[in-house]
Parts: C-alpha cells; sequence; structure tokens
C-alpha cells in the first residue's frame, strides 16, 4: 500500500482495517467507497470496541415488542398500545457548539422514535459539564439548555425530566444525552428492514447540504485535542419546523399503510441508512445522487452520501404507491424524492445518473467491521483527583447548606423553566414534583413514568457498583410514583477505550448493567455508545446513563416528593446503608477516592414494590428517594417543596452502625424517605424518624444536628440561577 | 356550540386545544390552515405553538393562510375567535388585536404556572366598554413562551384600558416577561376577539394542573350563543 | 432582476433586551465605547419589480408597529 495514500488514516481507519476493506473488495475503495466505509466502520457507527460486551445484556421480555437492532425499543403497555424510547448521545458536536449540538441531539432521538411510528410524547435529558466557576462550562450550559428548548418547544414534545451535573472531568468533554418516549399502537410499529426487491426508495425531508460531513469519524472516534474551531463546519444545523412536517408526514404516511419500512438519517446520514436498511433485510440497493434535492449545487457524490443535513427520513415503498407517497409529503410542505430501488445484488450501489460511482457489498460495509476485544486493566487507585471547597471545620449546618447549593445537587429550575413540560396534556407530574415523570395514557387507561438517571462520579469510585447503582436509582425513581418497571434504555459515555484503564471501566460497567437488569428482569430495549470522550487532562468519568421506563395504573394516584402537611409522620424504608465513598461531601472536601460498597440488590427490589404497591394504595403523603447530598438532603428538599420544616431524629441509622455523618450526608442505594400517617408507615416496616412541621429543618445526629431555617435551606437550593446568569454566559 | 381549531405547519398545542374546547363546551375540530372555508363553526381558536416555525416574526406568516381570512369575516360577523399565545401573535399580526407580542424580556423561554387576574367582568364580553373593573376573579394558567411580552405605544395602551379591552393582567410580582402594564391578554373593541398569552387548554384536568383554563373557553362559547 | 437588502430594526423606544445584552457583555470581552447596540433581522433578496419591494416591507417583513426598515439595493 502506498503510504502517500494514506487517506484512509485521516478518516479515521487503521492500515489493518484498510486491508481488510481491500480484501473484501477485491480491489482499493474509490473516494465514495473509502469515505462510506470511513464512516460505517467508525466507532460511532460500528461500536467495535463495544459490541462484544453489548452482547451480554439482557434484551427480552413478555412485554418487549421491539428490542436492540431497531430505531428505538419498544414494551407493551396494554390495549394493545406499546411505548417506545431510546436515549442517545450527542457530545462531541456540543462540547464544540453546544446549541446546534444538543438541538440536534434531540432532533435525532426523535427520529428514531416516530421512524418506528410512535408518536413522541416526552423528551428527557441528561447533561454534564465542568464546574460553573469555568467560562466555557456556563457557556456550555447556556447553550445545551436553549438548543433543547429551541428544538423541543418548538416541535411541540414536553421535557418533563432529566439532570445536570458538574464536575471537573466534562471540563473539556461534556455530555448531552436526550431520551425521546413515543406512544403507538403495537401492531402499527414498523421496522426498518427494506424489503421487497424492485421496491422504490423515497428520500424525505429536507434538502442536503453539506452539514456534518465527515462528522461521525472525525468528531465521534477520535478524543478532542486543540483545533476544534475548525471542526466547526462540521456541526450539523437542525430546524425544528422541518422535523415537525417531516414528523406529521411520516405518522400519516404510516397510518396509511403506504410505507414497507421507514429509516430515519442520523450519524453518516444517507450511507447508514441505506446500508443498515439494505443489511437487516438481506437485500440490495441501487441509490442515484443525482436525484437527491441538495442545498449546494456541486455536491460530489461522496459528500451526498456521508452528509449530516438534519431532518430526513429514509422510506422503501411500492412503486404503485410512490406518487402518494410524494403527494402526502407535498400536503406537509416537506421535500421528498425517488432516489433509488432495492434490489437482489446484496451491493450498496452508488449511481450518478446512468454511472456506478461506487459499489460495496451490504454485508461487508454494515457487518464487516473488525469488532475489537478490550485489554482492560484496573487503574492503580483514584485518577481523577480532587478539589475541596469546603473548608476544614465547617458545621453540619454549612455543609448541609454548601450541598444543598451545589449545582449538581441544586433546584435545576432556571433550566427546566426553559422547557415546555406540558404540551400534549399528558404530564400529571412536572420536573421537580416528584422523583419521576408521570405522563398519562387516556388511551390506555393507565400512565407511565420515566426516570434517567447516573452519576459518572460514583461509577469512577467503582464501575461495577456504581452502574448497579444507577439502575437502581431508576427503579427507585419509578417505585416513589408508583411504577412498576417495563423496560431500560443507555448510553453508555466512557473514554478511549483502546486505554486499558478505560476497558476496565467500560466491562466492568456493561457487567453490572446486564446482572442489575436481569435481577430486577428489566429487558434493554435499546441504547447507545459514546466512546473516546477524552480531552489533554485525562477521560470524563465513566457514566452510563440509563432511562428507564415505567408504569402505573392510575395517575390519579401518584405521591409527589415535597411533604404535605404539619404532622404528618417522616420515615425511612428500605436497605440504606450510606457510607462518604463517592459522596458529594467528600468531593466537596476534596477525599474521593476508589471504593463503593456493593448495594443489596434484592433488599432494594423489595424495597420498590413495598413503596410501589403503598403509593399506589393512596397510603402515602409523600415519597422520595435518598440520593445526592444524604438523608440531611432529601429531608430539606422535602421541607422546601412543601414550605414547612421538620423535626427528626436519624437515631435509627446510628442505631444500624452508621457515623452521624454518614446517617446525614452518607450517600448509597436503598433509601426511601416516606411521610403520611404514622400507623400507615410502620405497617409498611419503615422507621419513624419523626414529623413534619414547623419553619426550621431540624436534623438530630448525635453530635453533629442541624438546625437551619427553611428560607436559608431554599436560597440555597434555588441559587443556581444566580450562579449560571452572574458572570454572564 | 362547534369551535374550529386551526392547524398550521408548525402548530403544538392545537390538539390540546381541540380536547379542551370539547370539555368546556360541546363539539370542536381542526381547521387546515389552507381551507378558505371554516366549514361552518361557531368560533374559532387560533392555538399555540410555532406556526412556520416563527420565522420572520412570531405569526407573520400565519396570519396570510386562507384560513386566516375566513377568520377575520366570522371576527367581522362577531363570532368568537380565541388566540392563544402563538394565536395572540397571529390574531395581532393580521389587525384583529391591538399591539405586538415582543421577544421576553429575559430572552429565556419561559414555562411556568402563573396567576392571571380577570380585568373586568367575562361575561359583559357582548357589552363593548360595559366590563369595568368591579371585581376581579383569579386563573392559575400555565403560561409557556419565548415571545410573550405584549406592546402597543402608551396611548395605545392608555385607550385598550379606558375600553375596558385589556382582558388578562399577570397578578403582581407574576409577569413572567415584561408585558407592558403586566398585560396577559386583550380583547378587540367589539370584544368577541380575546387573545392571551397564557394556555388555558392546558388547565382544563386535575390530573395535569388546574382546571380555571375552562373559564376562558365557556366565556367565549357565550360569546356565539 | 434587483438584488437587494432589507435591514429591519426594533423601533426606538422600544424595550430591545438582545441589543442591551450585547452592549452590556462588550467591555469583559475587551470593547470600551460602543453603546446604542440594537439587534435586528436582515433580508437579502432579488426582485423582478423593485418598486414593490416597500410595500413587501410593510406587509410581512417587517412589522410596521414594532420595527422600522431599510432597503438597500445592491
Amino acid at each position: 500500500m502506498n503510504v502517500e495514500t494514506a487517506k484512509h488514516r485521516e478518516l479515521g481507519l487503521t492500515d489493518s482495517e484498510f486491508e481488510l476493506i481491500v480484501e473484501k473488495m477485491g480491489r482499493e475503495p474509490n473516494t465514495v467507497e473509502l469515505a462510506m466505509f470511513s464512516l460505517l466502520w467508525s466507532e460511532h457507527c460500528a461500536y467495535k470496541h463495544s459490541r462484544k460486551l453489548l452482547g451480554k445484556l439482557p434484551t427480552e421480555g413478555e412485554r418487549v415488542v421491539m428490542g436492540p437492532g431497531e430505531n428505538a425499543g419498544a414494551v407493551a403497555v396494554g390495549s394493545g398500545y406499546a411505548v417506545a424510547f431510546k436515549v442517545e448521545s450527542h457530545n462531541h458536536p456540543s462540547a464544540v457548539e453546544p446549541f446546534q449540538g444538543a438541538a440536534t441531539g434531540v432532533g435525532g432521538i426523535l427520529r428514531d422514535v416516530f421512524a418506528i411510528g410512535a408518536r413522541p410524547i416526552a423528551i428527557l435529558d441528561s447533561l454534564r459539564f465542568g464546574e460553573l466557576d469555568s467560562l466555557r462550562s456556563r457557556h456550555l450550559l447556556d447553550g445545551a439548555v436553549r438548543g433543547i428548548g429551541h428544538y423541543g418547544n418548538s416541535i411541540g414534545v414536553p421535557n418533563v425530566g432529566g439532570e445536570i451535573y458538574f464536575e471537573a472531568p466534562y471540563e473539556h468533554n461534556c455530555l448531552v444525552n436526550a431520551m425521546c418516549i413515543g406512544l403507538a399502537k403495537s401492531d402499527d410499529m414498523v421496522r426498518a428492514a427494506a424489503a421487497g426487491v424492485g421496491n422504490a426508495v423515497v428520500l424525505m425531508g429536507a434538502s442536503t447540504g453539506r452539514d456534518g460531513i465527515g462528522g461521525a469519524s472525525v468528531l465521534a472516534s477520535a478524543e478532542l485535542g486543540e483545533g476544534d474551531e475548525a471542526k466547526r463546519p462540521t456541526v450539523q444545523i437542525g430546524d425544528p419546523f422541518e422535523e415537525s412536517k417531516v414528523l406529521e408526514c411520516c405518522l400519516e404516511l404510516l397510518a396509511k399503510g403506504l410505507l414497507v419500512s421507514l429509516q430515519d438519517l442520523g450519524a453518516a446520514g444517507l450511507t447508514s441508512s441505506a446500508g443498515e436498511m439494505a443489511s437487516a433485510g438481506g437485500v440490495g440497493i441501487d441509490l442515484d445522487v443525482a436525484k437527491v434535492p441538495l442545498r449546494e449545487a456541486d455536491m460530489e457524490p461522496f459528500e451526498i452520501m456521508v452528509s449530516e443535513s438534519q431532518e430526513r427520513m429514509l422510506a422503501v415503498v411500492e412503486p404503485a404507491r410512490v406518487a402518494e407517497v410524494l403527494a402526502v409529503c407535498e400536503k406537509w410542505q416537506t421535500g421528498s424524492a425517488e432516489i433509488g430501488v432495492v434490489t437482489d445484488s446484496g451491493q450498496v450501489r452508488i449511481l450518478r445518473g446512468e454511472e456506478v460511482v461506487g459499489e460495496m457489498p451490504v454485508e461487508a460495509l454494515v457487518d464487516g467491521c473488525p469488532l475489537y476485544d478490550l485489554e482492560p486493566a484496573e487503574p492503580a487507585g483514584w485518577i481523577y483527583g480532587n478539589r475541596a471547597t469546603l473548608a476544614a471545620g465547617a458545621s453540619a449546618e454549612d455543609e448541609l447548606l454548601a450541598l444543598l447549593a451545589a449545582p449538581s445537587i441544586a433546584s435545576k429550575r432556571w433550566a427546566f423553566e426553559q422547557y415546555d413540560s406540558v404540551v400534549g396534556s399528558r404530564t400529571v407530574r412536572r420536573p421537580e414534583s416528584a422523583d419521576a415523570a408521570v405522563l398519562q395514557l387516556p388511551e390506555c387507561g393507565n400512565a407511565i413514568a420515566v426516570s434517567i438517571d447516573g452519576n459518572g462520579r460514583r461509577v469512577a469510585c467503582d464501575p461495577y457498583a456504581g452502574t448497579v447503582e444507577a439502575v437502581l436509582e431508576c427503579a427507585q425513581n419509578l417505585a416513589c410514583v408508583g411504577a412498576e418497571p417495563l423496560g431500560l434504555t443507555n448510553c453508555l459515555n466512557f473514554g478511549n477505550p483502546e486505554k486499558p484503564g478505560t476497558a476496565w471501566q467500560l466491562e466492568r460497567s456493561v457487567s453490572a448493567l446486564a446482572d442489575a437488569c436481569t435481577a430486577l428482569g428489566v429487558p434493554v430495549v435499546g441504547g447507545n455508545v459514546s466512546l473516546y470522550n477524552e480531552g489533554p487532562e485525562g477521560p470524563i468519568y465513566p457514566t452510563p446513563v440509563v432511562g428507564m421506563v415505567g408504569e402505573l395504573p392510575d395517575p390519579g394516584q401518584v405521591a409527589g416528593s415535597a411533604f404535605v402537611a404539619a404532622g404528618d409522620a417522616v420515615a425511612l424504608l428500605g436497605p440504606f446503608s450510606p457510607t462518604m465513598a463517592g459522596s458529594e461531601l467528600a468531593k466537596q472536601r476534596g477525599e474521593l477516592d476508589v471504593g463503593l460498597p456493593q448495594p443489596d440488590v434484592a433488599g432494594v427490589a423489595a424495597a420498590c414494590a413495598t413503596v410501589r404497591d403503598a403509593v399506589r394504595a393512596g397510603k402515602l403523603a409523600c415519597v422520595h428517594d435518598v440520593s445526592d447530598g444524604g438523608l440531611a438532603c432529601a429531608l430539606a428538599e422535602c421541607s422546601i417543596g412543601a414550605g414547612v420544616g421538620c423535626r427528626v431524629d436519624l437515631q435509627p441509622l446510628r442505631d444500624r452502625g452508621c457515623s452521624p455523618e454518614e446517617a446525614l450526608f452518607g450517600e448509597g442505594s436503598g433509601g426511601f424517605l416516606l411521610s403520611g400517617e404514622r400507623g400507615a408507615l410502620e405497617a409498611l416496616g419503615a422507621v419513624i424518624l419523626g414529623a413534619v412541621g414547623g419553619t426550621t429543618i431540624e436534623i438530630a445526629a448525635g453530635d453533629r444536628s442541624i438546625v437551619v431555617g427553611l428560607g436559608t435551606a431554599e436560597s440555597a437550593w434555588r441559587s443556581l440561577a444566580e450562579l449560571v446568569e452572574s458572570a454572564g454566559a | 356550540m362547534i369551535w374550529g381549531v386551526l392547524q398550521f405547519p408548525g402548530s403544538c398545542d392545537e390538539r390540546d386545544a381541540v380536547h379542551a374546547c370539547r370539555l368546556a363546551s360541546g363539539e370542536a375540530r381542526l381547521v387546515w390552515h389552507e381551507d378558505r372555508d371554516l366549514g361552518g363553526v361557531d368560533g374559532v381558536v387560533v392555538p399555540g405553538g410555532f406556526s412556520y416555525g416563527d420565522y420572520l416574526r412570531a405569526g407573520a406568516i400565519a396570519r396570510f393562510s386562507p384560513a386566516m381570512e375566513a377568520v377575520a369575516e366570522l371576527a367581522a360577523a362577531g363570532g368568537p375567535v380565541l388566540g392563544i399565545c402563538n394565536g395572540f401573535q397571529v390574531l395581532c399580526e393580521a389587525g384583529l388585536l391591538p399591539g405586538a407580542l415582543l421577544l421576553n424580556e429575559s430572552m429565556r423561554f419561559v414555562c411556568r404556572q402563573v396567576e392571571l387576574v380577570e380585568a373586568g367582568s367575562i361575561v359583559d364580553l357582548t357589552t363593548p366598554g360595559g366590563g369595568q373593573v368591579n371585581q376581579s376573579t383569579s386563573l392559575s394558567i400555565p403560561a409557556k413562551h419565548g415571545e410573550g411580552r405584549y406592546y402597543a405605544p402608551e396611548e395605545e395602551l392608555d385607550r385598550l384600558e379606558a375600553n375596558g379591552q385589556v382582558a388578562y393582567r399577570y397578578a403582581p410580582g407574576q409577569n413572567p416577561n415584561g408585558s407592558a402594564r403586566d398585560i396577559a391578554g386583550v380583547r378587540s373593541e367589539a370584544g368577541n376577539v380575546l387573545g392571551l398569552m397564557p394556555h388555558p387548554e392546558h388547565a382544563v384536568d386535575p390530573l395535569t394542573g388546574s382546571t380555571d383554563g375552562l373559564r376562558v373557553f365557556e366565556a367565549m362559547a357565550a360569546v356565539a350563543a | 432582476m434587483a438584488k437587494a437588502r432589507v435591514l429591519i430594526r426594533p423601533k426606538e423606544g422600544i424595550l430591545d433586551p438582545q441589543g442591551k445584552a450585547v452592549e452590556r457583555a462588550l467591555p469583559a470581552l475587551g470593547f470600551e465605547g460602543i453603546g446604542h447596540v440594537h439587534v435586528g433581522r436582515m433580508v437579502e433578496l432579488e426582485a423582478e419589480d423593485p418598486e414593490r419591494l416597500a410595500e413587501l416591507c410593510e406587509k410581512l417583513l417587517a412589522n410596521p408597529l414594532i420595527e422600522d426598515y431599510e432597503i438597500q439595493t445592491l
């Protein structure tokens, strides 16, 4: 091979990958073919470092209607309906241009959901940035929230929940994960596999320009380094108005039975859609780039094939019905063009008019990429550094206020008020009013709940235990609103898998995900992997983000997360054994280190069942999962939400062997904070801590007791807005 | 009473509006923006959303649709026309309501439950100028918009106040967007066209919030009667 | 075909939060002595009949209640 023509290296292919392509093709690939291979064989599209691991995940269950491998997963929710959902990342584009990166992340996940015929009914987002004293992080946060709001609000899908964390390891590589939920009749859902030799391939939606050319392989498969500014032109620009038209058009086409199959165009544009449709259907595809509606006149065939222009969908249509399809597109004022045909050649052929400009075997293109084994090696100790922000000798009150004010814990009202959370009239629980979002399904007579969770810092302390905790966190949040988990989606955000330490984190995390899902009986119906999230200072915290969907029978019977009435008893339920390991307080003290206790999965599952049943039976006034900041923060949050204080004694936790500090601020799975009628709580096996009342939050914990005014606590908890807006984002 | 709810490319809250109209007062259906004929509806709702992507200016393109010509005729004939959020913007652009809606002072989209004060008695809608403020009732309704700051020149605002055309104000401290004189909604001189920024169609179901929004629909339905 | 550029800006006296925000951010970025910042819109087009541009501006491109416009023929 000629070293001078090592174009493949610039496109992200290794020498041996290039040689394998030559072998499979029987010749060297031309420009078009090389571009297409480089994208489909990139990490982002081929999952070459993670595919073998992902095989471990449990994907089956009696409620699964669509599993991994389709555009989105789906679970049955009764009355013939299914809920589709998936989470996806758009990390690298957001770090370069946060508004458009986040906006197009939302656009992409919406398309994945309506590509299977489900009408999107909700969005959630899971974001991570560096600490807020960095101008860059404030800029990225501001841009990402605006972008998510812009896209979701414009297209009329409510944003009903999410999370935002601020940690130094995300300074260079922010994380923007977007989850979408959709609703469809199970029988009406459509798959992506192309079928029917001779059927037409129709492209719908926006015209094709140079957006994101090379985006997949250049951005997502390599670490971000210097010269990011030069990557700006490859960021995709989103148009939610176009997407709303495409969405209505597609749903109408599906309702009328006019499509054989449907696929959205995401990373690697036409290349991946056409390739994957052909591969899934065991057929070939001919595409004529001369028929693709273009935004810029002089685009080359390879540019057309790899463009990541947004808001486009690819459909397979019987020839007799093409005219009707084009007419529906016309009605919705969205573009459409017949650009190809399904063949039995087993090849993806790219034509420009009569001329064949590229020809590749489908199998080689889509499934021929080598899959790599990881070479994991546990790092020696804590690799992420520490930075103390809390003065030594701080009082327990000071610590509580510092925790409540921590951007990761503080109220995210500044962010979620920029999102429409009510459109669609399904939102029974708006953001921050309960531990999970709740959406009514009048069509089915029940409701669903959704939560998205993941604590990268705790996963960094112990990738196995931390990942199990993420799954349990979701399950606990669902239990708080009376929901039983139906299925799970996940986004694995990690550093460079070719480095042994990251490989170890990834391997341990996926094992944990598999084990926890199996233990809870929750199938994984889809997900996403984002690797190479690493900057000059090292990798991000290993961050598996878990999105879980559950069902509940009666949306009228959903407890909130704020105390309800003075006089109600306050109690703790579940196998909660808090420690300082990996906690927000340990972070603020600069004492983070490896090691987390292993969670009691069976115990937590049992507690979830107890809480779920109690919520459904209306036995609880409020219920709140204990997580970041420990029990003291959970108590404060319940009080602030209600505008009434509480008086509790954490002696029962001391009796379990916790130090006063652990009882107050320790973290770990398995804690449910409940309020309600004393006898009812005791009957559930909860341990009484005290009662709701007064205007102060009083927590007795041996020699570290807290008395803090409700107003003071609330000011601390609501300080995020000022922090973000102050120095001018 | 049959309501027609307009649907433009980019409308978001039209189905919610149809549902609210049905709950409050009878029948409702969607009216496609290209239909020059409203199909015999008694009243029209111009719903919330981002018609035409809010391109150029919010409501600037939608106001030229064939359906809006029909709406103007219905309004001239005294039929009830309710513009919600983007609908309010469309009605102002179309000249069916005075004033304009500008970018929120914070320059951010805001979604928040707000308390509105009814300025004047709604049931006097059919008697122009007859709705002087004797007692105000408050409504709890979600607001969700990025361009909801009501503006009209000072003399115009004085005239609207004097005529009883200010229909709703944000309760003290509740103004989410910097609207002049805390104005959340205005009605036409004849009183049968009403525009408001907050979304009454999202306050009709106790499961999802308050039910105060029903009063807005009922009051507008009374105009048709 | 006449090429034209229409500049649309908020009328004097109307609160322009975008203009204010830009103006406020300038000193921190090292730009002193800049004031009266207003943020508007620009529409470029080619017109067969340039006589109708004013009408187009009045009816669609600008809202005369809140905006001023200026047509520049290129």
